[in-house]
C-alpha cells in the first residue's frame, strides 16, 4: 500500500487549529491529576495508556472523594461511552483495512481527532488516502497531549494548595457539558442527573453517579419522544 | 498499588470501547436504542460528576451564598454558556472561587 504525503500533511495542517484547544487542556488534566495525590508516574503512565482525557479529571475528583476503583472504572466506561459511537461511524470508513491498522486507529482515536477527520470524509468520500488523513491528523494531537499532560504534571507537582487548582477538575467537566445542551432533551437529561446525584448522595460507595446517569439518559430519551 | 489496579482497568475498557466497532465483524450493525441512549451519555454523567461538587457539602445539600462553590460554579455555566472556551471557563470559575472566598 502506497503512502499518501499529501494527504498526511492535510491531516497534519487541519490539526494545527486544534492544538490551541488541546493543549491547555492537557495541562489541566495533568494538574489536576497531581493535585488529587495521584503519583507522577502513574499520572504519565495513564494518560499514555488511557488517552482519554474527561476521563483522567474525573478519576482525579472521584480518588480524592475516596471513591472504590471499580466504581471509578465503572465511571470511565460511562465517561468513554462515546469512543462507541465513533468507532460505529468510523468503521463505515476504515473497514476494509487490515485489522492491525484498525487497533492502531481505535488507539489515536479522540474527540478533536474524530471530528476532523469525519468532516473531512463527509466532503471528500470517496478519498482514497482517509488512513493518512487520519494519521496526520491523529498523531501530532497524541504527540501535543502527552507533552501538554507532561508540562501540567511538572507544574502541578509545585503548585501550592491554597490555590485550589482542584476545583479546575469540576470547572473543565463544566466547560465540557455547556456546548452539548443544544436541545431540550439534552437539557432534560443534565438537569435529570444533576438532581438524581443529589437526591441519592448518601447510597453507598458513590453509586449515585452510576444511578445518576441512567436516570439522565433515561430523561433524555422520554424527552425525545415526547417532542416527536 | 490500588491507583495501577484502576489504570489498568481504565486502559482496558478504554481501549475495548474505542476499538469496539472497528474490530466487530461487518455483519453485526448497531441497535437504533442504544445509538440514541449514546447520545445522552456525555452530558449526563459529566453532569453527575460535577454537580456534588457545586451541591454538596459533606453529602448534604448546600445551597445559599455562603457556598463559594456554588457561586463559582455558576460564573464559570455563565462563561462556557457565553464563550464556549474550556480555558476561558476554568480561568473564569478559579478566579470567582478566590474572590467569593475573599468576599465571604
Amino acid at each position: 500500500m502506497a503512502f499518501d504525503r499529501t494527504t498526511f500533511s492535510q491531516g497534519f495542517r487541519a490539526s494545527l487549529p486544534v492544538l490551541l484547544g488541546i493543549v491547555p487542556f492537557g495541562v489541566i488534566t495533568g494538574v489536576a491529576m497531581v493535585a488529587s495525590g495521584i503519583a507522577p508516574l502513574a499520572a504519565m503512565a495513564m494518560s499514555v495508556f488511557v488517552f482519554a482525557g474527561a476521563s483522567m479529571v474525573a478519576t482525579a475528583q472521584l480518588l480524592s472523594q475516596g471513591t472504590p476503583a471499580a466504581l471509578i472504572i465503572l465511571a470511565t466506561l460511562f465517561i468513554n461511552m462515546r469512543f462507541m459511537m465513533y468507532s460505529a461511524s468510523l468503521r463505515l470508513h476504515f473497514m476494509h483495512l487490515p485489522l492491525r491498522w484498525r487497533l492502531a486507529i481505535a488507539y489515536l482515536q479522540a474527540d478533536n481527532v474524530y471530528g476532523l477527520t469525519l468532516a473531512r470524509f463527509s466532503e471528500h468520500s470517496g478519498d482514497p488516502g482517509k488512513l493518512e488523513y487520519f494519521l496526520g491528523a491523529g498523531i501530532p494531537i497524541w504527540l501535543a497531549w502527552q507533552a501538554a499532560v507532561l508540562a501540567g504534571i511538572l507544574i502541578g507537582a509545585g503548585v501550592p494548595a491554597s490555590w485550589r487548582l482542584e476545583f479546575a477538575a469540576p470547572l473543565a467537566f463544566i466547560a465540557m457539558t455547556v456546548p452539548l445542551l443544544r436541545d431540550r432533551a439534552m437539557v432534560a437529561a443534565a438537569l435529570a442527573a444533576a438532581v438524581t446525584v443529589v437526591a441519592t448522595s448518601g447510597l453507598p460507595l458513590r453509586l449515585n453517579l452510576i444511578v445518576a446517569a441512567g436516570a439522565g439518559i433515561a430523561v433524555g430519551l422520554l424527552f425525545e419522544r415526547k417532542a416527536r | 498499588m490500588s491507583i495501577w489496579l484502576t489504570l489498568a482497568g481504565m486502559a482496558v475498557v478504554t481501549y475495548a470501547l474505542r476499538a469496539s466497532f472497528l474490530v466487530l465483524p461487518q455483519s453485526v450493525g448497531t441497535p437504533p436504542l442504544l445509538r440514541r441512549a449514546l447520545r445522552y451519555v456525555p452530558a449526563a454523567v459529566l453532569t453527575a460528576i460535577w454537580a456534588p461538587e457545586l451541591l454538596l457539602q459533606d453529602q448534604v445539600l448546600y445551597l445559599g451564598l455562603e457556598n463559594e462553590k456554588l457561586l463559582a460554579g455558576s460564573v464559570a455555566i455563565a462563561v462556557a454558556w457565553r464563550w464556549r472556551l474550556t480555558s476561558a471557563t476554568i480561568a473564569a470559575g478559579l478566579a470567582a472561587l478566590h474572590l467569593f472566598h475573599w468576599l465571604i
